[in-house]
């Protein structure tokens, strides 16, 4: 165990980068998801079809799969950037895909007379869902979208693992295969990184569930 | 009325050959009716018998497979801005109530006001203030809807659609939910906004209503319009065999 001790820096270092890399993709994939299940729920056939299509797509397929076709997908189309971007973006291309499905049981478990009495008052369809139904369907969503997220957060070790380098997870294989450390006590350094970002993440969306449901 | 409205009286609610099917189900059969202004009709007719899909279909929130529907001289357009527009024009108050979970009663009365009409928020709230004085529940204002009794919720959906200043209003069995202590508070604010003058489609059950308030009773079976009179004729001298049949089924007991 003395590893965590004497590399605490390094593990400081790549704590850090993890929690960029989540922080990052989370804010995405949340804007992301949500604007795909407006999709998917819209009156536009061609939205449906884009919402519908994205999450087959990314929802099938494995998260390294789809952060080695952004990595070397991207540049063929004449899009360059540094692997830690392709790594975000990749997470969040992948996690919008269950974001949206989360989002869009929400709504569903919105009655439908909240948006038929909104239509009824001329209020157009975004602003039916942005003011009267997305609002309710948060509510009911806190506790599927804290699992998205929690997952995500485990999933940017497969990010890390994947070359965008210097988070959690690269310090870990840097000191148990480059300098040879034990792997026992590099992982529980590493494991411990994880659980404080999700050990808190969940007891913050119990208390937002609780909160939430006090407004109710 | 309005300028167009080419001398004569455009009615509020014009509806022509209107069809409508719920798969093999045929709910709406060549439905004609004019509305005028300021009349309030009552539709009458026992359960399935098409009148609350005739109620939604004049704001469209159940389009129709056939036929045309008018509110103030102009057909209904295809979903969109446009339709928004005309449906601001139109109150609706539902069975359910519908009132918006997340909101308090005041938001819920000034948010279409504020939002589709763009009325600053001070006068949205002194006019949503009026109205729900008017129907007696000012003091449930920072309220939210589950907080409040189906009559007083009731009673907010009526002020809420009041808020728009809508040319007509849809009544979509208004009372049907609500506990029967409850059910005069609502037909109550019904009958004084009947006497004001506003246009209105009623669908309900309540006879006593239909009596006190209607200019004209719709009845409806199977999808069609029966009988069309006045209450009085309606309830003393029903023509056909399926409205009699209603009234020996609602009255008797």
């Amino acid at each position: 165990m003395g590893v965590i001790v004497e590399q605490f820096p390094l593990y400081v270092q790549g704590f850090l980068q993890t929690v960029r890399i989540c922080i990052l993709a989370a804010v995405g994939s949340l804007i992301l998801g949500t604007i795909l299940a407006a999709f998917r729920v819209s009156p536009v056939p061609p939205l449906r079809a884009v919402g519908a299509a994205w999450v087959t797509v990314f929802r099938n397929t494995p998260l390294a799969v789809v952060l080695f076709a952004v990595a070397f997908g991207l540049p063929e189309l004449g899009i360059n950037g540094s692997y830690f971007w392709f790594g975000v973006a990749g997470l969040t291309l992948y996690t919008a895909a269950f974001v949206c499905e989360a989002v869009r049981s929400g709504i569903n478990s919105v009655s439908a007379g909240q948006a038929e009495a909104a239509r009824a008052m001329g209020l157009t369809f975004s602003q039916s869902l942005s003011l009267i139904v997305l609002p309710q369907a948060f509510r009911t969503v806190v506790p599927p979208l804290g699992s998205v997220i929690i997952a995500m957060i485990k999933n940017s070790a497969i990010v890390g693992a994947f070359g965008v380098g210097g988070d959690l997870f690269a310090v870990g294989v840097q000191l148990t295969s480059a300098q040879g450390y034990a792997a026992a006590g590099v992982l529980t350094g590493v494991l411990l990184g994880y659980l404080i970002l999700t050990i808190p993440a969940g007891i913050v969306l119990a208390r937002l569930e609780r909160k939430l449901a006090v407004a109710r | 009325m309005t300028s167009d409205s080419g001398g004569t009286g455009t009615p509020m609610i014009r509806m022509a050959g209107v069809d409508k099917h719920f798969g093999e189900l045929h709910v709406l059969r060549d439905i004609d009716l004019e509305v005028a202004p300021g009349q309030v009709v009552v539709v009458l007719g026992p359960s399935g018998s098409g009148k609350s899909t005739l109620c939604r279909t004049i704001n469209r929130l159940e389009p129709v497979d056939n036929g045309v529907i008018e509110v103030d001289g102009k057909a209904l357009p295809a979903e969109g801005k446009d339709l928004a527009k005309l449906r601001a024009d139109v109150g609706m108050v539902f069975q359910s109530f519908n009132l918006f979970a997340h909101k308090t009663i005041l938001e819920n009365v000034t948010l279409a006001p504020i939002k589709v009409r763009r009325t600053g928020k001070a006068d949205a709230e002194k006019r949503a203030l009026e109205l729900l004085e008017r129907v007696g529940i000012a003091n449930q204002r920072d309220k939210y809807p589950a907080q409040l009794s189906g009559g007083q919720q009731q009673r907010a959906a009526i002020a809420r659609a009041l808020a728009m200043r809508p040319k007509v209003m849809l009544f979509d069995e208004p009372t049907s939910a609500l506990d029967p202590e409850m059910v005069n508070e609502v037909l109550d604010v019904m009958t004084g906004l009947a006497k004001e003058g506003m246009t209105m489609l009623v669908v309900t059950h309540e006879m006593g209503f239909a009596r006190r308030a209607a200019n004209r009773v719709i009845f409806m079976s199977d999808g069609e319009i029966v009988e069309d009179s006045t209450p009085d004729d309606f309830f003393s001298n029903p023509t056909s065999d399926r409205a009699k049949d209603f009234l020996g089924k609602i009255l008797t007991h």
